[in-house]
């Protein structure tokens, strides 16, 4: 009996050698059960996926020990081509399947005490050379349910039941091997790169699948993971492949793999192949091409080769550069959008009624911590709770913004300079107030599944969901509120007040009423500016604080009593912003953006657009 | 001066009581404190621990703040809600002297460059260091830096006539740029951790007891000659003109003055009063770091000079010193609660008492001369 | 001069003033008296901001502090004295951190003082500590480049952080490409600074060392995360290795699972990321991101476990997590205890000597030795985030790793070395053979 154990330990490999033999007469029932299914079945590819037949266990032992001697040294690469050729190979002897399963055995038992490196070994080795539940073994390993009894380093497939004691199963049948307390066991750790390696594996095994919806899937992963061993697995499979968009997908793969491993025809094919597939993988490997061959070089045929590579890669440089710029601007954008939301309330406050809010940022938290009030009343439902959080938060905010009017701000109009210092206490009151409600440790607000991910248009370029939901949230309040103050008669009054308000008295009027209000609907919108920053950032007693300053100089810079100055001022700061970042870094950006702000209210003291109003007076 | 109609400088500087009263309690407290800190025994009801002259010292560089930002807020009607950015200038040029002044004491015993450059990998030193080891050339830093930054940023501010709001908000954005910049490593300030581990001044060791007191007296000195200062601007004829220019802007520039020069004179007096507090302020405290440039720190200066009376410069000093002492106290006493007392304090202040402190005091005495008229 | 010289007014307002200010001198001198007579009981300051920015993080630890106090307490205190816990709110002010610490040695009288989080907290007291000889528990990873007599420093070094991190993904993970993202201060600049010198060291190209830094609190990642992106996609295993603060984390993670970038693309390697920073954020998303520490809650070993048992007890919340500087202030906590209780008093100069070489357990199994240079011997564990907020340990040290203060990765740093047991000297120069510098305090200290 011949066994591979190139780095395990001589005893983990004796002890599962005896586990091995312990196992075997199951093993061999199993194997033979397999050999029936495929001796009536030759096509591999048509074999149920899960349970996966592979062709590996029929095979004779001379290829057996040549796969052996490269396995050892080379892991994975060429025992996955065998694997693939073996595939093909008549079923062997039954010698050779004890040998394989053994060996198979032999294989998991090293997992036991095995670095990281090692294990993705082992991984390739037991893909390469599957049994009936490899596929499931996998999916145990990747979720960390493979572990190994302390006292004699076996390893066993767990579930975890309660009261601390696993249920335990033989990692190479997957029959039922008893109960025992998880304290006698250890994990056989996994990490991301090790996971990664598994989901590629599995990708293979899935190549076998009977759906071609499910290969094709599983070529897109290995596409991504292309390496040697998917390559070669991916050139296996191709000739069995019957469905026509497999094979495309398969070719790309190929044609991607030989951009570096090809020879020159080889290559030259696979860039016109690949002409206009903006993959970064591609682009890489172009790149990659120009840097190897010297631009004066005499051979004809690389010379035709780089100049084809190098045309392609100015094309794709190009596209990116629009890209790029397209990028950019969408981040300008969505960062102008957060401006213009946290802004807009204070656009009202500040703005039309004069009013210094030093507590806007406040209310903004508020809004915030709404949203995640809402998301605990309503567990599970975390879309839901989030939009019926925008009027929530209006209301809180709003209501919290007519208790601050009503007892601070109405004994302070005509001197907006008080109403900053008493609004600062406020906000002081307000934090510590949240500090000792909800501690001062932040609070997780989730994202429901339509904001989370990207808005794909190639591989190039995609676009966030939640920045495209903001962006399109804060246009559209912005939008309501311009609607409410221009075709409602509170907008009517509101414009009124704010223009004259001893006329507007005259007129009949309730200025008092009125005040409240508006200052409750700038109060609401920034709520609801917070329930959107919910999104974005901490939700946290300091989260008004990040916004303040950013949202009176948005104001300031639009012109105090205009929206659309708020508007336009907002998106074009954020996109200034962040047109500069690339060039200057974060901070210098800020800070020149800042510089730009004070030399312009310089230039226009008024805002980009000024207009009359009460705090335009001056005070 | 020819026009002021009240004699000589010091009865129209003193003539008022507040401040006469402020001056001599001032200088009491700038001899009293140092002396019953040095000479009365520890167990004497009298005696002043090292602490509480650290503290009261810090409560004075605040005070002469509160005044460079009542001078111009009380008398002139500009609201700087970036003062601390003269302060934390000023308070920079005491840094880097104090940094220069360590020597090849450093942890890695360089004999030019201070700990922070080292671990950086700077090689030289900044052009904007040098000179700072020579004393009296920080000292003039101290006040050129904010005062020169004053003119600029006033210059363009007030030529434009941006006034009011406005220019409260450029000026905090003006504290935030430089705050962010302070921040980076990059500018050779020592970033977030700024300027410590400072040995000695002028060659006496920082942490002496003598050393101290000389700073608490200088302190004293620093915040008597600034309201000196101050009182000698606002009562003059100079005083008037600022003052009507608070009242009706546009109407003083049509009877004439050119009100931007005015404003600007006076912005860039009381920045540099800012710069000389912020000097003596960080050998006292022991470190300068850029969050004395938040925009959050020049507005609570501002409530001090609202808490304590605006317009009146020693409320403005009385507001500093009780706010802050209220701070001291409620942070010890009242960890948890302390910033519901302040925020409440606050709004109690703007809305009762709209002439802070100093009017309090005023509202009951006229109380009391109707009681009992003398 | 007439009109000034009114005696009713200087006796009516004066006087009253002067009386005053003396008054505040006097009460402060007298609390002093009270408590340098009296030996019990015995004072611990506890120095965490309550409010303002840092509250988030050093509220917990505040509380961590009076839970020991209160578990010593009910064990009988020590030397047969009721620890009393005196707590200051510094506000998150450096400044007043400084002031506060003031307060705490010289009002207060306390003997020894749990405290700080930041580094610049820590530089505004250290020399408050050093003048009035306090000493000083410093329960945070931070950047080195520091040995205080008068602080003891139980977080990590950046040798029993940064560097294990480093090794775990080049070795066992493969990667080859290297993203240093930070916050703009002192910590993330000095880790970053080794880190690079590091992995030049092993062999990594210039070009495939990314180094980026941000504003604190910064809360808009998209470019950087798209550049982030971009370099990681150049063919190479691509890690990010982050140092960003507190506040900025949960946008960048955010950003990070906005972008889809998953871990198995590129993993992020955090220090400043534990079980409490998790707790403010949707984990979904972060599964597989890592994070480097001393301790993890996950970790399964009886002392953790009744650590864990106690803190919801005491906080009376089953849902609050524990951290890494928990367990900081743990081992430093118990340190003091014992050092107490071996020199049979809390007088600092004893207890400063006393301490090294004194061990205690730690959380996770091992033991804490606290080292002449003042740093102690920790364990470091990568961990990996799971669904339910917490870390699976995917690898950790063989045996605990001694804290360097002074990295060996940074020219100046290297020849300088810190041992307060032979030496008595923070930062001896080995080249020069002599304490760099300190002249004067050198001679303070031998008086």
């Amino acid at each position: 009996m011949r066994t591979c154990t190139p780095r395990g330990t001589t005893a983990a490999a004796v002890l599962a050698l005896l586990a091995v033999l312990a196992l075997a007469p199951c093993a061999l029932a199993q194997n033979n059960g397999q050999n029936e299914g495929q001796n009536t079945d030759s096509n591999a590819s048509e074999a149920t996926p899960a349970t996966s037949e592979s062709p590996a266990p029929a095979n004779d032992a001379t290829v057996e020990s040549g796969r052996d001697a490269q396995a050892s040294d080379e892991p994975g690469d060429t025992a996955e081509a065998q694997a693939g050729a073996d595939g093909e190979s008549e079923p062997g002897a039954d010698t050779g399947e004890d040998e394989d399963s053994t060996e198979y055995a032999a294989t998991i038992a090293e997992l036991a005490d095995a670095s990281y490196p090692e294990k993705r070994d082992i991984l390739n080795r037991l893909v390469a050379n599957p049994n009936a539940h490899t596929a499931e073994l996998l999916t145990a390993f990747a979720d960390n349910r493979l572990v190994v009894r302390e006292s004699d380093q076996t390893i066993f497939v767990a579930a975890e039941e309660r009261d601390e004691t696993y249920v335990l199963r033989d990692p190479i049948t997957f029959e039922a091997a008893g109960k025992a307390a998880t304290r006698d066991f250890e994990p056989v750790r996994t990490n991301v790169g090790l996971r990664g390696s598994i989901e590629s594996g599995q990708a293979r095994l899935r190549l076998q699948a009977d759906d071609a919806e499910t290969r094709l899937a599983a070529v897109e992963t290995m596409t991504e993971k292309l390496d040697d061993t998917a390559a070669d697995a991916l050139r296996a499979h191709r000739p069995e492949e019957s469905d026509d968009a497999v094979r495309e997908a398969i070719d790309r793969a190929l044609a991607i793999n030989d951009l570096n491993t090809g020879d020159n025809a080889a290559k030259l094919a696979a860039v016109e192949r690949l002409s206009g597939d903006f993959n970064q993988m591609v682009y890489n490997r172009l790149n990659n091409i120009l840097l190897l061959i010297p631009e004066d070089t005499e051979d004809r045929d690389q010379a035709q080769l780089r100049a084809a590579v190098a045309a392609e890669v100015e094309r794709i440089d190009w596209w990116r550069g629009v890209y790029d710029q397209l990028e950019t601007l969408f981040f300008g954008l969505s960062l102008g959008s957060i401006l213009v939301l946290a802004g807009i309330g204070l656009a009202i406050t500040f703005g039309v009624m004069g009013v210094i809010n030093m507590a806007h940022g406040e209310l903004i938290m508020l809004g915030a911590y709404t949203a995640f009030v809402m998301q605990q009343l309503l567990p599970g439902h975390v879309g839901l709770a989030l939009v019926l959080a925008v009027p929530a938060a209006f209301v809180v905010s709003g209501l919290v913004g007519i208790l601050i009017e009503r007892s601070i701000v109405q004994w302070l109009y005509g001197r907006p300079l008080e109403t900053l210092l008493a609004t600062f206490g406020v906000s002081l009151f307000l934090q510590q107030l949240v500090r000792t409600v909800f501690t001062p440790l932040n609070r997780s607000v989730s994202a429901p599944e339509w904001m989370s991910g990207q808005l794909h248009f190639n591989d190039m370029f995609a676009l966030t969901e939640n920045r495209l939901v903001i962006v399109a949230f804060s246009l559209a309040v912005f939008a309501a509120l311009i609607l409410v103050m221009n075709r409602t008669s509170l907008g009517l009054k509101v414009r009124a007040v704010s223009q004259n308000r001893d006329m507007a008295r005259a007129m009949g009027i309730r200025t008092q009423r009125l005040d409240a209000l508006t200052f409750g609907l700038g109060s609401g919108i920034a709520g609801i500016a917070g329930v959107a920053l919910s999104q974005l950032t901490n939700v946290g007693p300091n989260l008004g604080q990040a916004y303040i300053i950013d949202s009176f100089m948005v104001v300031v810079f639009g012109g105090v009593s205009n929206l659309w100055g708020t508007l336009v001022g907002g998106l074009s700061l954020g996109v200034l912003t962040k047109f500069l970042e690339p060039h200057t870094g974060t901070v210098l950006a800020k800070i020149l953006m800042l510089i730009f702000l004070i030399l312009f209210i310089q230039q226009r003291p008024r805002g980009l657009f000024p207009q009359k109003g009460r705090a335009a007076e001056g005070s | 001066m020819r026009h002021s109609n009240h004699g000589p400088v010091l009865t129209r500087m003193l003539g008022d009581t507040g401040s006469l009263i402020f001056v001599v309690v001032l200088i009491a407290l700038t001899v009293a404190v140092p002396l019953c800190n040095v000479y009365l025994p520890e167990a004497s009801a009298l005696h002043v621990t090292d602490y509480t002259v650290a503290l009261i010292g810090k409560y004075l560089t605040y005070a002469l703040l509160a005044v460079a930002i009542d001078l111009i807020w009380g008398y002139c009607g500009i609201l700087s809600l970036g003062h601390t950015a003269f302060f934390g200038l000023g308070g920079y040029a005491m840094g880097m002297y104090l940094m220069r002044q360590i020597g090849d004491r450093g942890v890695y015993g360089n004999p030019v460059l201070p700990d922070f450059m080292v671990f950086l990998d700077w090689e030289h030193l900044p052009w904007y260091w040098h000179g700072m080891d020579i004393f009296p050339f920080a000292m003039a830093m101290v006040v050129l830096v904010p005062g020169l930054l004053a003119l600029v940023f006033g210059g363009l501010a007030f030529r434009s006539r941006v006034t009011g709001v406005y220019f409260a908000i450029i000026t905090q954005a003006m504290t935030y740029a430089l705050m962010l910049a302070f921040f980076r490593n990059e500018m050779g300030f020592g970033g977030n951790n700024g300027l410590t581990d400072f040995k000695d001044i002028l060659g006496y060791e920082l942490s002496a007891d003598g050393t101290r007191n000389a700073l608490f007296v200088a302190s004293g000195v620093g915040l008597l000659l600034g309201f000196l200062i101050a009182r000698f601007i606002v009562t003059s004829r100079l005083g008037r003109v600022l003052e009507a220019i608070r009242d009706a802007e546009s109407r003083t520039r049509f009877t004439g003055y050119r009100v931007a020069y005015y404003k600007l004179w006076i912005f860039t007096v009381s920045a540099m009063l800012a710069g000389v507090a912020g000097a003596l302020y960080v050998p006292q405290v022991g470190i300068i770091n850029p969050s004395e440039f938040s925009p959050i720190a020049s507005i609570e200066a501002v409530v001090w000079v609202a808490v304590g009376g605006r317009g009146t410069l020693y409320g403005a000093a009385l507001g500093a010193g009780a706010v802050n002492f209220a701070k001291t106290w409620l942070t010890g006493a009242y960890p948890e609660i302390w910033p519901y007392a302040l925020g409440i304090l606050f709004v109690a202040v703007t809305l009762f008492l709209p002439k802070g402190i100093v009017g309090l005091v005023s509202q009951l005495r006229r109380r009391m001369r109707r009681k009992e008229p003398s | 001069m007439k009109n000034w010289t009114k005696h009713t007014l200087i006796t009516r307002w004066v006087a009253p003033a002067l009386l005053a200010a003396g008054g505040l001198g006097s009460a402060h001198a007298a609390d002093g008296d009270a408590n340098a007579d009296v030996e019990c009981p015995i004072k611990v300051g506890v120095l965490h901001s309550l409010s303002g920015t840092m509250a988030i993080s050093e509220s917990t630890l505040k509380d961590t502090a009076l839970m020991l106090i209160k578990q010593q307490n009910e064990k009988g205190g020590l030397l047969g004295c009721d620890l009393e816990p005196v707590v200051v709110d510094p506000a998150s002010d450096w400044p007043l951190f400084a002031e506060k610490a003031r307060q705490l040695l010289a009002q207060e009288k306390v003997d020894v003082v749990f405290g700080t989080w930041t580094s610049v907290s820590r530089k505004s007291v250290l020399p408050v500590f050093e003048e009035l000889n306090g000493l000083l528990f410093y329960p945070v990873q931070y950047e080195g480049e520091e040995s205080s007599r008068n602080i003891v420093y139980t977080g990590a070094a950046p040798n029993q952080q940064a560097i294990p991190a480093v090794n775990y993904l080049m070795n066992q993970v493969g990667i080859e490409r290297w993203v240093l993202l930070g916050t703009d201060y002192v910590y993330p600049r000095t880790t970053n600074k080794i880190l690079e010198q590091y992995l030049k060291d092993q062999g990594v190209a210039d070009s495939d060392i990314m180094v980026n830094y941000t504003p604190f609190g910064h809360s808009d990642w998209q470019s950087i995360v798209s550049r982030v992106k971009a370099f990681g996609s150049m063919g190479k295993p691509t890690a990010v290795v982050s140092t960003i603060n507190g506040d900025a984390n949960v946008p960048f993670y955010k950003e990070l699972a906005n972008q889809q970038i998953s871990a198995a693309d590129i993993p992020v390697v955090a220090f400043s990321v534990g079980e409490q920073e998790l707790s403010g954020i949707d984990t979904d998303p972060l599964l597989g991101h890592l994070a480097a520490w001393n301790y993890f809650q996950s970790i399964d070993t009886p002392a953790n476990e009744r650590f864990i048992e106690n803190w919801h007890d005491y906080t009376g919340d089953d849902d609050r997590v524990t951290n890494d500087p928990m367990e900081a202030t743990y081992i430093g906590f118990n340190l003091w205890v014992k050092a107490v209780k071996k020199a049979g008093t809390t007088d600092v100069d004893t207890v400063i000597d006393t301490l090294p070489g004194l061990k205690v357990d730690n959380l996770t199994g091992g033991t804490a030795e606290l080292l002449p240079n003042h740093h102690i011997t920790k364990p470091v564990y990568i961990g990996e985030i799971t669904d339910n907020g917490q870390f699976s340990v995917v690898w950790e040290t063989d045996e605990e790793v001694p804290g360097d203060a002074w990295s060996d990765f940074l020219p100046e740093s290297a020849k300088l070395k810190a041992d307060w047991v032979d030496l008595d000297c923070g930062h001896y120069n080995t080249e020069t053979e002599e304490c760099s510098g300190q002249m004067s305090d050198m001679a303070e200290d031998e008086e």
